[in-house]
């Protein structure tokens, strides 16, 4: 039988649903995620984020808007914290910001954004502007996007974190961009976290990013976990291979975002999707048996040779 | 340049389809019932340049100076734009094709012709699918018709428009100032609906590839007209094109 994501969530949401149980307050509460410590504090952190990379540019549109809030809120019900976002994500902080007011989940959100500009000056400004679209009193993370400027705004974000604005800093990538100078600065700069993209597929990071991540106590986020969809389109057709019941994947999706959390470099996976069902099928992986290296080998192995 | 190869048309897309086709559908219920005197100032452009008047030209630039600073505001900067930064730049260049238009207006630089020859004429069927058949592409790709793009109301079918407009109208210094924005504009949001997999992608940019085959065949029947022009008998051959230039506009010959 062949098991795309759609059919297989039946299933799988059944058993994540199962957990959510209503609280005294009337607020929806889940089982506890099962967190990653954040190497730099110890503080823990639940393994699964949120991304909004084109998922939340929905502009004006009010139903668009309700239906990333409602995403939001299955999200923060599957115990779900941090939600990142960006400057060059369109409209994406403010509708996350509209979900937060919506959810009144502002002090549930671990915020974790970034600064986007090409200005060393403009980059306070920014990150104000932006911490009022998501209405949140500050930021915990702020990271240099694709290390844009990085030096003069790394330099504004330690002064930010050490007067008490920030609690964490990092650098980002997407899709294997100028690795070495991310080498570079993760080995000169005292950074909280980093910022990749990883899966099943596109594993350079294995090399040395995340080897180094490791040595230097930096936490990792990993992004583009399914290749903005079209890693799980392209699984969706193959049936899922029988080893997956052993690691408690019951879809390609939950295999992949296994594959990606059982690094032991990886701290958060921030899967971006615009469906309620999918928010829950990508809470459900960080819980259950994880993969150990001899499984992810076989794991990478077979996707390797579809 | 190394950075750059690793970028693909996916990457600069920020959005996705469903939230761009409902722009359109948003755009349209705002602004309803707009589109029907948008679509009226349309069929009226249509027809002063089938029917010219004395102040035609100048009433068509008019017109077309409107819509263009009306979608440049109204639907690239107040609704686009929430959800593409990059075209919180685009729209003022929208703005600037308006006011080149509106010195059209004032000149009287611009003149459009009745469609006799093949480059004028299919200017004209450009004009006339923007007009009339463009409304359409969106149910007929599977989207609904409240989300049916207007010549006047959003941007594609006012550039297509405005080339084809510009096809028909005489050689002038103006038309070479007025043909890039549209040009690439057209080019643009093929570009968009690429990265989207859209096949309405072709359109605009089958809008363009008219205008150069145009442009060519306007090159073409001036080379050919200039040759045959100073008949040695003194008299004109019925069976060449007019130049550019000698349309109903153009004060007669000297004697």
């Amino acid at each position: 039988m062949t098991m795309t994501r759609r059919t297989v969530l039946g299933a799988s949401l059944a058993a994540s649903t199962m957990a959510v149980v209503p609280s005294p307050l009337g607020r929806v509460q889940a089982k506890p995620l099962p967190t990653r410590m954040i190497p730099s504090t110890g503080e823990a952190i639940p393994a699964v984020g949120l991304g909004t990379w084109i998922t939340f540019n929905v502009g004006d549109d009010p139903v668009l808007r309700d239906e990333c809030a409602e995403v939001m809120a299955a999200f923060f019900e599957g115990g779900g914290t941090m939600i990142d976002s960006s400057p060059m994500y369109g409209s994406s902080q403010p509708v996350v910001g509209y979900g937060l007011e919506k959810l009144g989940r502002r002090d549930d959100v671990f915020a974790t954004d970034k600064v986007w500009t090409s200005s060393a000056g403009d980059g306070a400004a920014q990150i104000e502007q932006s911490r009022r679209y998501w209405g949140v009193p500050a930021f915990k993370l702020m990271q240099v996007h694709n290390l844009l400027a990085w030096e003069p705004h790394l330099k504004t974000l330690q002064e930010m974190k050490a007067a008490g604005e920030l609690r964490y800093v990092g650098i980002t990538t997407s899709e294997g961009r100028r690795h070495d100078l991310f080498e570079e600065v993760m080995r000169t700069q005292p950074l909280d976290f980093i910022q990749v993209s990883y899966n099943i597929v596109d594993r350079e990071v294995e090399e040395r990013i995340l080897p180094l991540a490791r040595e230097r106590g930096i936490g990792v986020i990993v992004n583009r976990p399914f290749q903005q969809g079209y890693l799980t389109e392209r699984l969706a057709g193959e049936p899922l291979p029988d080893w997956a019941a052993a690691i408690g994947a019951a879809s390609w999706a939950q295999v992949i975002l296994k594959f990606i959390l059982s690094h032991p470099a990886v701290t958060v996976a921030i899967p971006a999707t615009t469906r309620v069902d999918h928010i829950r099928e990508n809470l459900a992986a960080a819980d259950g048996p994880m993969p150990d290296e001899a499984m992810r080998q076989k794991m990478a192995a077979y996707v390797a040779d579809l | 340049m190394g950075a750059w190869s690793t970028y693909s048309l996916e990457d600069f897309l920020l959005f996705s389809p469903r939230v761009y086709w409902r722009l359109f559908e948003l755009h349209n219920a705002e602004l309803w019932p707009l589109q029907i005197p948008a679509l009226a100032l349309g069929l009226l452009i249509l027809w002063l340049v089938l029917s010219p008047r004395p102040s035609s030209d100048r009433v068509i630039a008019a017109l077309l100076a409107i819509a263009w600073i009306a979608v440049g505001w109204l639907f690239l900067w107040q609704r686009y734009a929430t959800i593409n930064w990059a075209i919180a730049y685009t729209a003022p260049v929208f703005v600037v094709q308006g006011l080149l238009l509106v010195v059209g207006s004032i000149t009287g630089h611009l003149r459009f012709r009745v469609a006799r020859r093949w480059p004028e004429a299919t200017g004209l069927a450009l004009v006339v699918y923007a007009l009339l058949l463009h409304p359409f592409a969106a149910p007929l790709l599977g989207r609904p018709f409240a989300a049916a793009e207007i010549a006047g109301i959003t941007s594609d079918p006012t550039a297509i428009a405005t080339l084809g407009l510009l096809l028909t109208a005489s050689s002038t210094r103006l038309i070479w100032l007025l043909l890039p924005i549209p040009v690439a504009w057209c080019v643009l949001s093929a570009v968009t609906l690429l990265a989207m997999d859209a096949p309405d992608a072709w359109i605009p940019l089958a809008a363009v590839a008219i205008v150069v085959l145009a442009g060519l065949g306007h090159l073409v029947f001036g080379a050919i007209t200039r040759r045959r022009a100073p008949s040695p008998t003194g008299s004109p051959d019925r069976r060449s094109p007019a130049p550019p230039g000698s349309d109903r506009h153009s004060p007669a010959p000297p004697p």
